[in-house]
């Protein structure tokens, strides 16, 4: 059996099938994490693309329970080198391969991730398929297939990934706070940062109005990272709004952060290639230091970096940005406990050098 | 937080002599951080005692101090030169003592040196255990995370420690505390171990105390490097397994970059305690390590050690990631924070990043047990590698088969052939870890054993295990040579060599089959960011996978062949003579090329030559490597002189697939290195060699031994660092030896010259002119190595007509040869006559002394030499002087003596006498107005000095003891008092020294219970030994008492002199010290002196 992944410029890689035997289709993008293979996996964020791992060796210690960040394994499929044969972890409890077959997951092992990592670095991130069984069709069906499968830009995804029905959170220990949690992909380990910090956060789904949070008269509301373009979530964009404007101290992640900038009138544009791994380098703008975090996205927000700007809300900053691009990675209202982030504090997988922007969430809920 | 202005000047300290556990990976870090701060404006003062290095190199510092790293001499530099700064973080343990020892002095204060990259503080709470301990309690509390200490009980009792093991669960560690070595402590798997060695250990201690502690053997190990910086920014530079668990020190071990059995969880854990640990101990800027041990079974980690500094991990980090933690270290240790200073490799992002890798980091130890008979083979958590080989490639399997084979030693790779020993026996010898661990393992896979039995005898990961199964089955998969077949093996990192012996075939025909089908490696870059960014620096391996990453230049190639990892015989000095070629080379206007695979060195800094390649040196990497730049542009020659016998030996092979081998032609090679056409060269120019033989057969050997008359020096052709040689008195020993030898290359004999005086030289030569770089004269007799020999420049007893038919032999062998480039011969001068042992036509291990003791760059002449160049052409140019050379030193000039450093005190029980094989791993040079004071220094900076009162023990051979007499009185002069076993001091006190005598070892104590010789030194009641062996090795009497002497210099640390020449050289020394005339002067200074 092969398999084959093609891409929509024609370009194709050929292999041998991993997980599930089939077709699948999405955008095809690359993350440089060496560790946290099976959050990434379960990350609703990843919800229709292709992810390539650049770390060859992958799923060296297997699967575990505790580990994945959602019910489910999200992404559309999966490009590795060198899957592990065997595994090792003392906390395994079933191999990679199993589980993505599991999963309905297709996937590819094949020789030149370097190469298609090097391709999409240089043509951007663009559709692709694997395609893996006895008898595949000639190439060039194959890249039609690829170019009739949807685009990402212009996605509203967030209501197929988010929860249907609201649930809570419980705060570990004493409960300081109420959080209202718009889910928009959210990751298992966000909620339970908060939670461990005193938080009881009721994770409400994508199709949530503004009416219905404030209604729980939480402390702070949150808008979690999801996956397509956030140029078609008008629908979270206007909930957000009504949000504000009854000024409620309000956190963002990642598609949280990029609601927050249309919500106060800026513009979002698609990456070349996107962040997605768990080494970039951010500066907090205003300590001077850098953090170094977990990314995962393809479109960002357009704010100006020269200093603050004039918004509906009141003046506002680019608080983060990324050194490697210089790309905006957090905005603030300066009079206003508001603010966002374009990458993942709550980690999994990554670094936890940004797990005090959860402190000063709660701080800001408590002032 | 820009560059620091207040501070204009910085004193950096290096490591000092290459030693197992410390070896040139100082080098590079200390050469990269002197290149960093001179760059950023500052005045540079370099403090090493090691010429080999290229950190000492007159070009890296303003004023560089080949001088002994002790407190007194860095005190006196310190004086005369007024740092405003002390940057001890680059040199190893040794720089770091040595800054330890001048904050306790108050040197520092005195002098207001502010110490930088790490303070005192820090220093010490890595460095004390209890101390560390609290810090990981405290950080494991405070953040809520996953760390420990081992735990352990201290105990008066047998109760106690009974009852302690019971809580600790065996097996249990017992550690009697302030016991002399660690003496009395061991490994208690049970309750009867328990009684027996706690039992003992309670007996030992002074204090009746032992420390039990939980066995952590078996366990996983890791080791994270880390940078902080002034604004306490933190990144992790890299994360490295050991693929053999704990119980083997990491620099015994193989091991892996980045880690590959752990979660994301675990990782993150680790990195989180890494941090936290950094924080509380202090480390305010630069770079240090932690290691990590994690139960297998439960995921319980345990914190064993950090260090606030560079280290060797550090080093194969850098290598590893492309990540140059020595250069940033520097940076921020002047000011700079990380986003400040930009990734070298990508130029577009800042280093304030972790590097993310697309490929497998292997390194592999490499030993020499062979050079230390009796040496107990056992890995343990006492290094004992002498060099270690990294390889990169796209899979684990890759990787790990291009490391096996960078060590260049028979046996190292992985093997198909031949016959496999039984399973039980394979399993029981990998249950006791040893050098070539891994290949029992695959042994052991061929006979049959399963993941299971393997791990249970090794604790090595199931992951690492499969893989070596993957390979296995890649291996049995090779039944007939097909394209699909042969790629696969290739891509799971199989050499032409392997896949022949499995097949059939030679080497060449596979290269050729393989060409045919079109299949060769592509060269992918070390980029730190797995592609994410394009790089700009190229730093390139090879690998089986799909695109090739080669830039194109414009300029003509050279490509020059390092040497390897470094071993006994073959290390520093050649990658010093090869970053010469490079630095001149590229200069001269031609892009410079590297090929090497060892990451400890300069040469494997991607910012050394135009391009690295990070590569076995073996002849299908290289030629592929040749392949591939000559793909992008014409290859102007390739480099086989310098790296040693490495690259050396791959000429011929070279040059017939057509490859431009520069400098001298391999067929030259071969006349130096082939006995008999050697011969010829000499009968030619007319010059005597010590009657030889050469044989194949213990016949043969007894017939030319009996022709030329015993003592005779045996040895087999083609070796470095006399390797297998050995002098020979009588049959019976010749017999044995050609038992032992191997037969595949014959056996060379020469008449041994007793008592000669033996010169090393180092010439240059270009075809029409002869530069004589450096003339040394040895200190030891001749049958001591000469790499393990004490030396002189410019020689002490030879006059101008000695040098002057030196000069002329020189230039005969080096027309004869036909060399172009550099040339070493090696002399004995015996009764008046010249004779020629050996001509090497290379560089050799001394032409980074030679060059530091003449203030000529020899090699780089020799690079522009090989280039094309003329001797005439680079003295216009001004890189030779003017008129003369190393053989025409004015008289009053100052004296280098160059001192070997052997391992001695890491190989427990062997005999530390020297002969013709060497065994020295590094070297010192001590400098000054006169040999006395030269001479102590080089002692002083190779052994921590030789001591000026105290009590004397002498005990020599028979035929030293008329030349012992002169120099034993001085000694008594000098107030020592002599102590002397029975002949010996019989032999002074007719000479009028008053001698005591002292019983020795075979004596055993007195009836009044007089202690024996031995007993006196381990007491600390000697403070010099001299001891010339007598007797045949391995033989009881005085043989045995001379070498449990000499074993009891080892276990305290007393200089033993083994010589009747050393122990001269050592009185004047001695004197020069007692007169306090030992001053400091800088190569600047030792050069404009030179060069007037």
């Amino acid at each position: 059996m092969t398999a084959i992944l093609v891409l929509e410029d024609g370009r194709v890689f050929e292999g041998v099938p991993y997980g599930a035997v089939g077709e699948t289709f999405g955008e095809m993008v690359f993350n440089t994490g060496m560790t946290g293979y099976q959050e990434t996996l379960t990350d609703p964020s990843y919800h229709r693309q292709i992810v390539a791992m650049t770390a060859p060796h992958i799923g060296n210690t297997g699967v575990n329970d505790e580990d994945p960040e959602s019910g489910r394994v999200w992404v559309a499929g999966y490009v590795v080198r060198e899957p592990a044969r065997v595994h090792s972890n003392w906390r395994a409890n079933r191999s990679l391969d199993d589980y993505l077959r599991e999963q309905g997951v297709v996937g590819i092992a094949m020789r030149g991730t370097r190469a298609l990592t090097r391709h999409l670095r240089e043509r951007g991130a663009m559709r692709a398929g694997i395609f893996s069984g006895d008898a595949l069709p000639p190439v060039p069906d194959l890249v039609e297939k690829v170019r009739r499968s949807p685009e990402m830009t212009g996605a509203d995804l967030a209501a197929e990934v988010a929860t249907t029905e609201a649930y809570v959170v419980p705060a570990i220990g004493e409960k300081r706070f109420t959080v209202a949690a718009v889910d928009l992909g959210i990751k298992g380990m966000t909620p339970h940062r908060m939670a461990e910090r005193g938080c009881e956060v009721h994770v409400l789904p994508a199709t949530v109005t503004a009416e219905e949070i404030l209604a729980l008269d939480p402390d702070g509301v949150f808008f979690s990272n999801g996956p397509g373009d956030p140029g078609a979530a008008d629908h979270a964009v206007a909930v957000l709004r009504g949000v504000l404007d009854a000024g409620k101290p309000f956190f963002g992640i990642c598609f949280g952060n990029q609601i927050l900038g249309r919500a106060l009138g800026l513009g979002t544009y698609k990456l070349r290639y996107g962040h997605r791994g768990v080494n970039q380098p951010v500066q907090d703008r205003r300590t001077g230091k850098v953090e170094i975090s977990a990314h995962n996205h393809g479109f960002a927000v357009d704010a100006p970096l020269d200093g603050p700007f004039d918004t509906p809300y009141g003046r506002a900053e680019v608080s983060h940005v990324n050194l490697n691009d210089d790309c905006v990675e957090g905005l603030r209202l300066l009079d206003r406990p508001v603010f966002s982030v374009q990458y993942h504090p709550e980690a999994a997988a990554g670094p936890h050098d940004a797990a005090y922007l959860f402190d000063e969430f709660c701080e800001v809920m408590g002032a | 937080m820009p560059k620091r202005t207040d501070i204009q000047s910085i004193m950096v300290i290096g490591s000092g002599p290459i030693v197992i556990g410390q070896a040139c990976e100082f080098d590079y870090s200390g050469t990269q951080a002197c290149r960093v701060l001179r760059a950023e404006g500052f005045r540079v003062i370099l403090v090493n005692s090691n010429p080999a290095t290229i950190m000492t190199d007159p070009e890296f510092a303003d004023a560089t101090y080949v001088e002994p790293i002790t407190p007194d001499i860095i005190e006196k530099i310190i004086a005369k030169e007024r740092p405003d700064a002390l940057l001890p973080t680059l040199g190893g343990q040794t720089a770091l003592n040595a800054a330890v020892a001048l904050h306790e002095s108050g040197v520092l204060t005195r002098y207001d040196v502010e110490l930088i990259g790490a303070n005192f503080d820090a220093i010490q709470a890595g460095e004390n255990r209890e101390k560390f301990k609290t810090i990981v309690a405290k950080v494991a509390e405070e953040h809520g995370l996953n760390a420990e200490s081992a735990r352990s009980v201290i105990c008066h009792t047998m109760d106690e420690c009974l009852a302690g093991a019971e809580k600790l669960g065996y097996p249990v560690v017992v550690r009697p505390s302030f016991t002399m070595g660690g003496a009395g402590s061991g490994f208690a798997h049970d309750e009867a171990d328990l009684r027996r060695i706690a039992g003992a250990g309670l007996d030992a201690s002074p204090t009746t105390e032992v420390l039990l502690e939980e066995s952590i053997l078996g366990w996983k190990e890791f080791e994270l490097e880390v940078m902080r910086d002034r604004a306490d920014n933190v990144v992790i530079v890299c994360s490295i397994e050991n693929i053999d668990p704990m119980g083997v020190h990491t620099g015994d071990s193989v091991t892996v970059a980045p880690a590959m059995t752990l979660t994301d969880r675990e990782y993150q854990n680790m990195r989180d305690v890494a941090i936290a640990v950094i924080r509380e101990v202090g480390v305010d800027t630069g770079g240090c390590n932690i290691q990590f041990a994690v139960d297998p079974a439960t995921g319980r980690m345990i914190v064993i050690e950090m260090n606030p500094r560079v280290s060797r991990s550090s080093a194969l980090a850098s290598k590893a990631t492309g990540f140059p933690i020595a250069k940033i270290a520097a940076k921020l240790a002047v000011g700079y924070t990380l986003d400040e200073v930009p990734n070298d490799i990508t130029k577009e992002t800042p280093a304030s990043f972790e590097p993310s890798l697309d490929y497998v980091v292997v390194k592999v130890p490499r030993f020499a047990f062979e050079k230390f008979a009796g040496a107990d083979q056992t890995l343990t958590t006492h290094m004992k590698s002498v060099g270690e080989a990294m390889a990169i490639g796209r899979s684990f399997p890759e990787a790990l088969q291009k490391a096996l084979r960078s060590l260049e030693k028979k046996d190292s790779q992985f093997s198909w052939t031949g016959p496999v020993a039984s399973k039980e026996s394979l399993i029981a010898r990998m249950r006791i870890p040893h050098d070539g661990r891994l290949r029992t393992i695959q042994q052991a896979i061929r006979a049959g054993a399963t993941i299971e039995e393997l791990h249970d005898a090794t604790k090595v990961d199931p992951w690492f295990l499969d893989q070596l199964f993957l390979i296995h089955e890649v291996a049995e998969s090779i039944t007939e040579f097909d394209g699909p077949t042969l790629k696969r093996a290739k891509e799971h990192g199989f050499s032409d060599v392997q896949i022949g012996e499995i097949l059939g075939l030679d080497e060449v025909r596979v290269r050729d089959l393989r060409h045919a089908l079109g299949l060769r490696p592509v060269y992918n870059t070390v980029d730190t960011c797995a592609a994410e960014f394009a790089a700009k620096t190229p730093y390139l391996y090879s690998t089986y996978d799909e695109e090739t990453e080669v830039p194109s230049g414009d300029r003509p190639k050279v490509i020059i062949l390092g040497s390897g990892p470094n071993r006994i015989g073959q290390g520093i000095e050649f990658d010093y003579a090869c970053v010469h070629a490079s630095f001149e080379l590229a200069a001269a206007g031609f892009e410079t090329v590297m090929v090497n695979c060892n990451p400890e060195t300069v040469s494997t800094d991607y910012d050394t030559s135009d391009r690295l390649y990070f590569e076995p040196l073996t002849l299908e990497d290289v030629l592929e490597v040749v392949h591939a730049e000559q793909a992008t542009g014409p290859v102007a020659g390739v480099i086989v002189q310098l790296g040693g016998q490495t690259p050396l030996g791959l000429a011929q092979a070279l040059k017939d697939a057509g490859v431009p081998v520069v400098g001298t032609p391999p067929e030259s090679i071969h006349l130096a290195e082939e006995r008999g056409a050697f011969g010829r060269v000499l009968a030619e120019a007319g010059l005597p060699a010590p009657r030889h033989g050469t044989a194949l057969s213990v016949d043969e050997a007894r017939t030319i031994a009996e022709e030329i008359g015993y003592p005779v020096l045996v040895r087999p052709s083609y070796v470095l660092g006399g390797a297998g040689m050995a002098i020979v008195y009588d049959d019976d020993t010749l017999t044995t030896y050609m038992g032992k030898a191997a037969t595949d290359h014959p056996v060379l004999i020469d008449k041994f010259l007793d008592d000669a005086i033996e010169i090393d030289v180092d010439a240059l030569y270009d075809g029409e002119e002869l530069y004589l770089g450096g003339v040394m004269e040895h200190i030891e007799e001749a049958g001591i190595h000469s790499g393990d020999s004490a030396c002189a420049l410019p020689p002490i007893t030879l006059g101008s007509f000695d040098i002057k038919r030196i000069r002329t032999a020189t230039e005969a062998i080096a027309r004869g040869v036909g060399v172009r480039g550099l040339l070493n011969v090696q002399y004995a001068m015996a009764a008046n006559v010249l004779y020629v042992l050996e001509a090497n036509p290379r560089a050799s291990r001394t032409i980074p002394f030679v060059s530091k003791a003449t203030a000529v760059p020899l090699a780089k002449a020799a690079a522009r030499v090989m280039m094309g160049a003329t001797i005439a052409g680079l003295r216009e140019e001004g890189m030779l002087p003017a008129s003369g050379d190393g053989g025409t030193l004015p008289m009053d000039s100052p004296i280098a003596v160059k001192e070997a450093v052997l391992p001695f005190d890491r190989f427990r029980g062997v005999d530390i006498v020297l002969g013709p094989e060497m065994r020295s791993t590094g070297e010192v040079m001590g400098v000054d107005a006169g040999f006395g004071s030269a001479y102590a220094k080089s002692q002083q900076a190779a052994y921590g000095g030789l001591p000026t009162k105290g009590r004397a023990f002498v005990s020599v051979a028979n035929k030293d003891k008329r030349a012992m007499i002169f120099p034993v009185k001085a000694l008594a002069e000098l107030g020592f008092e002599i102590l002397a076993t029975e002949g010996t001091a019989e032999v002074l006190r007719r000479n009028g020294v008053h001698a005591k005598i002292v019983r020795k070892q075979s004596d055993g104590p007195g009836a009044d219970g007089e202690p024996t010789i031995v007993r006196r030194i381990l007491d600390g009641e000697v403070d010099l030994i001299v001891n010339t062996p007598f007797g045949s090795p391995g033989q009881s009497g005085p043989r045995l008492d001379g070498y449990e002497i000499r074993t009891a210099a080892v276990l305290r640390g007393i200089a033993c002199i083994t010589t009747v020449q050393g122990l001269a050289a050592a009185v004047q020394g001695i004197q020069h010290i007692v007169r306090g005339d030992v001053g400091v002067r800088s190569l600047q200074e030792h050069a404009q002196r030179l060069r007037g």
